[in-house]
């Protein structure tokens, strides 16, 4: 019998498609994996409402415990409490930094996000929309370039 | 439907004729991120939506799915304000909309979110967030349009005289609002104070109160939505059933 701590450690590697430098887990939405009478059943919440990549996401960790042997899986989602930013782990943050989206959390006073490509604060809100819900798009006055910002939520 | 069903429906339809309505910004706003904007926050409000309306159909109990209740009802049985269904218009008309509905939407959301329907006190919890954005782009973009060009002055200034008699709508409540949810009556006074503080920085004249158009609630509709529902749920009816 699979134990909940071995199918935490499964799920938790699942990629979020849409960033996917970035697990579930470092993402903080999942949130609970429990074992309830040979079931696997594995708690997810959304970022976003409308987040496109959830069922994605479902799928993918329905799959790798498939693989894993544990044959009764259900993957249950969550609405409160809240998703927040607050709950992306460190390392997700230093993982988002490389990959060039700038942190949430990362706004000093209010005056600029730190620019991922070369450190300068010196930047500029373009857009508080982005390429994904979760993201809005920034320019350093620094170096010039574009970066999108993962937005404190 | 029972009064619970019925009310979440509301709020679904709000979300989801709205989230349609923005749909057709996508490659037509008047900069690139604007289109990401728009379509960001048609996105928003689908996800309201698509959890609304599966509770709605749970509440309701008769079998019907979030796609039974998205596509295949007509314009009588959807229960959307007037406000949200009237035409994009303009850019000028599409962001007044967006700033008289979202600050409703907010204030609706933030009463909502500790209320007793587990469902949907998650599903405002969520979305306070969400529509926190909403409101703060349409409210710098009134700025920008109102306190700008003549002609983006001028522009500004007819959308929202073209779309003031239907805010009225938004605090009439009944008794499945009273029953269920917040009553929208009680939410007026928030929703003044912010609408008339925007207005009046953008330089944008508030109308006189007059014609009071109503009857969403009951799936009496304006000739917008029904166009717009033959659009939306022209897949879904030519091919019944079909899933990819």
């Amino acid at each position: 019998m699979v134990s909940a701590a071995e199918a935490w450690a499964t799920v938790a590697a699942v990629p979020d498609p849409e960033i996917p430098v970035l697990t579930i887990e470092d993402l903080g939405i999942l949130r609970e994996v429990s074992v309830e009478d040979g079931c696997v059943v594995v708690t997810i919440t959304p970022t976003y409402l409308g987040c496109p990549a959830l069922d994605v996401i479902a799928e993918e960790i329905a799959s790798r415990l498939h693989d894993r042997g544990m044959g009764r899986v259900q993957v249950r989602t969550v609405l409160s409490p809240a998703w927040t930013t607050d709950w992306m782990s460190e390392d997700g943050r230093r993982k988002l930094r490389d990959y060039g989206i700038s942190p949430p959390g990362q706004t000093l006073l209010q005056l600029g996000v730190r620019c991922p490509h070369c450190g300068s604060v010196d930047s500029h809100e373009r857009s508080r929309f982005g390429a994904t819900a979760c993201q809005a798009q920034y320019v350093c006055r620094a170096c010039l370039e574009p970066f999108d910002y993962f937005k404190d939520h | 439907m029972n009064d619970a069903a019925t009310y979440a429906l509301r709020l679904a339809d709000d979300a989801l004729v709205l989230s349609q309505r923005l749909c057709w910004w996508s490659s037509r706003a008047p900069e690139l991120e604007e289109d990401l904007a728009l379509t960001n926050i048609a996105l928003d409000l689908l996800g309201q939506a698509r959890a609304l309306l599966t509770h709605a159909g749970e509440l309701e109990g008769a079998g019907r799915d979030e796609d039974a209740l998205a596509y295949l009802r007509g314009e009588r049985e959807y229960l959307n304000l007037l406000i949200v269904e009237q035409p994009n218009g303009d850019f000028a008309q599409t962001i007044a909309r967006q700033l008289l509905f979202s600050t409703f939407q907010l204030a609706r959301y933030e009463a909502l979110q500790g209320g007793p329907d587990e469902v949907i006190a998650g599903v405002a919890g969520k979305a306070v967030k969400e529509v926190a954005y909403h409101r703060d782009h349409a409210m710098r973009w009134t700025l920008r349009l109102g306190d700008g060009t003549g002609e983006s002055h001028a522009r500004m200034q007819r959308a929202i005289d073209r779309l003031w008699p239907y805010t009225h709508e938004m605090f009439d409540g009944d008794h499945v609002d009273r029953a269920i949810g917040a009553d929208p009556a009680g939410l007026f006074r928030d929703w003044q104070a912010f609408v008339s503080c925007v207005l009046d920085d953008a330089g944008v004249a508030i109308p006189a109160d007059g014609w009071h158009p109503s009857g969403g609630r009951r799936g009496l509709h304006t000739e917008a939505l029904g166009h717009m529902l033959a659009e939306m749920q022209s897949v879904a009816r030519a091919h019944p059933g079909a899933t990819w």
